[in-house]
């Protein structure tokens, strides 16, 4: 075997070197990661779709998030993102009780509807002890009520071709130069139709408080916090998402986060 | 130094690493890389530590929290460790002008970007839980799990000579690992990293749904969170000593043998190395 090659030795020492100024010079070096139009981003993002079709295949349809007992309930729900719309039209449906409140469900569906409270409360209902996972690490447990996904949808009747539910709401959460940007989200069909998936007005046994979404939140157990609107003013049933905000299906894809937050 | 008294043909280089031991230590190092700035990164969105499945808004059940507060002489980071303040102004809880968890040269990327932390820390999970797959079943079947890393009677018995040689320094660079590498290299790839893929899963909403033992197994969401933070720090502990035992060992020799798999053994140390 011949000696060591001096050559070599320099290569490995500017490796060495460089690997070490890499992990000192701190880590604005990645920033451009944060470039939603950056290649390099945009190939990473793949996993996003890898996350979601192994979740689908491991999930199934009817897989359920785990449902605790009232004895795991240990404190309120935390209220987080918008706790109190500022919304005229909000405001004006709040301070009324919600009595004129209707849930409107439009796009792909054989049937429009317009939904009052009464008439949502009047369908079957459901009660879930689950856990709420925010995208930011934390969780809390809590009971909610209210009626099914399914239920609405198979009054709606959507059409074959319909892929995704999209939940525009009341609240306005930025507020920028180019306009107000309202909250909205969307789900897919397997989503939709999960037992689970419910539309509350119930909170740990009493009427859904303003701070947690009045009068109808959206509840996806197997996803993270900000897949679950607050504040649904309407429905709509799409086979894309591109019209809506930025074209991401929802205010914090629009903003990076991914779309299936299954993880 | 033996290196003085002999000649570099008496020191053999050996073909120690082979090309799978080197590509899959190259994209686990910058797989964990990306995965450790950027878990610090995610960490930052809500830097405290809890154990059972929720976080105690209404109840204590803490046992981290970095945070900033006011103080007369302006902000200061505070940690709190199981109830126990610490000033860690500049590193924890404030640095740069900032109230955050950890400082902007420990995050990908350098400022406050929860989505794109997840973005990155997601890909990477990928790419290490995949590579991981692949090398153990690899390993199990080519005979290199159990020849290499998984300690024997032997490694053992030879444990308390092990350490002394280590704690002097006195380093023997054979064809084989010792029983502290084997021992490190166990740890991390049979245990510390499946822990961490686990835990991170026990994170997800969804595997909750799909697998609810795995949430269950390490007694609830947060203590999940808490545990994948405290491998986190045992696998950062674990790269430190990597890297010194790397430059006491000879840092050009190691590194060839990582990047080329030839490495020049001490006079003698090969014989015994393959009776091994």
């Amino acid at each position: 075997m011949s000696d060591f090659d001096p050559a070599r030795r320099r290569l490995l020492t500017a490796g060495l070197v460089g690997a070490s100024s890499l992990a000192v010079s701190g880590c604005d070096a990645f920033d451009m990661l944060s470039d939603r139009d950056n290649a390099v981003r945009n190939f990473i993002e793949g996993a996003n779709g890898l996350t979601y079709r192994a979740q689908r295949i491991l999930l199934g349809r009817d897989a359920l998030a785990k449902e605790f007992t009232r004895a795991d309930i240990l404190q309120p729900q935390r209220p987080n993102g918008v706790t109190n719309p500022s919304d005229a039209d909000y405001k004006a449906l709040a301070a009324e009780d919600f009595k004129a409140y209707r849930l409107e469900v439009s796009g792909m569906v054989g049937a429009r509807l317009s939904l009052s409270l009464d008439d949502l409360q009047a369908m079957p209902s459901r009660s879930q002890i689950t856990r709420h996972d925010c995208v930011e690490g934390w969780s809390c447990i809590a009971e909610w009520s209210g009626v099914a996904l399914s239920a609405v949808l198979e009054r709606a009747k959507p059409a074959q071709s319909a892929r995704f539910v999209v939940f525009n709401c009341f609240d306005t959460i930025e507020r920028g130069l180019s306009g107000n940007i309202k909250y909205y989200e969307s789900i897919d069909m397997m989503d939709a139709y999960h037992p689970q998936t419910i539309l509350a007005y119930g909170l740990n046994r009493k009427v859904l408080p303003v701070s947690n979404g009045a009068p109808l939140r959206l509840r996806v157990e197997r996803q993270l916090g900000y897949k679950m609107a607050k504040y649904v003013r309407s429905i709509e049933l799409v086979d894309r998402l591109t019209p809506f905000g930025l074209g991401k299906g929802g205010y914090w894809e629009d903003r990076g986060y991914d779309w299936y937050a299954g993880i | 130094m033996q290196r003085q008294t002999h000649p570099a043909s008496h020191r053999p280089l050996i073909y120690r690493q082979t090309i799978w031991t080197r590509l899959t230590h190259w994209i686990w190092a910058i797989s964990l890389f990306f995965l450790l700035l950027t878990g610090l990164q995610i960490f930052n969105a809500r830097p405290d530590l809890y154990l059972g499945q929720q976080s105690g808004f209404g109840f204590d059940n803490t046992v981290l929290s970095i945070r900033a507060v006011d103080s007369d002489s302006g902000p200061k980071g505070v940690t709190t460790i199981f109830g126990h303040d610490f000033d860690t102004t500049g590193f924890l809880g404030y640095s740069g002008g900032r109230a955050r968890g950890f400082p902007a040269w420990a995050t990908i990327p350098s400022g406050q970007d929860l989505a794109t932390g997840r973005v990155v820390h997601f890909f990477f999970a990928w790419m290490l839980a995949g590579t991981l797959l692949v090398w153990l079943v690899a390993a199990i079947l080519s005979g290199h799990l159990r020849r290499d890393i998984i300690p024997g009677g032997k490694d053992f018995r030879n444990l308390g000579r092990d350490i002394r040689d280590h704690a002097r320094l006195r380093l023997h660079h054979t064809g084989r690992y010792n029983t502290l590498q084997k021992l490190s290299y166990f740890g991390v790839l049979i245990i510390g990293l499946p822990l961490m893929i686990a835990t991170g899963l026990a994170m997800s909403p969804g595997m909750n749904a799909a697998i609810p033992f795995i949430t269950d197994i390490f007694g609830g969401r947060q203590t999940a969170r808490t545990i994948h933070f405290a491998v986190m720090l045992a696998l950062v502990a674990f790269f430190v000593i990597h890297i010194l035992m790397v430059l006491a060992a000879g840092p050009i020799n190691e590194l060839r043998s990582i990047v080329t798999g030839w490495y020049r053994t001490d006079p003698d140390e090969q014989s015994k190395g393959d009776k091994s």
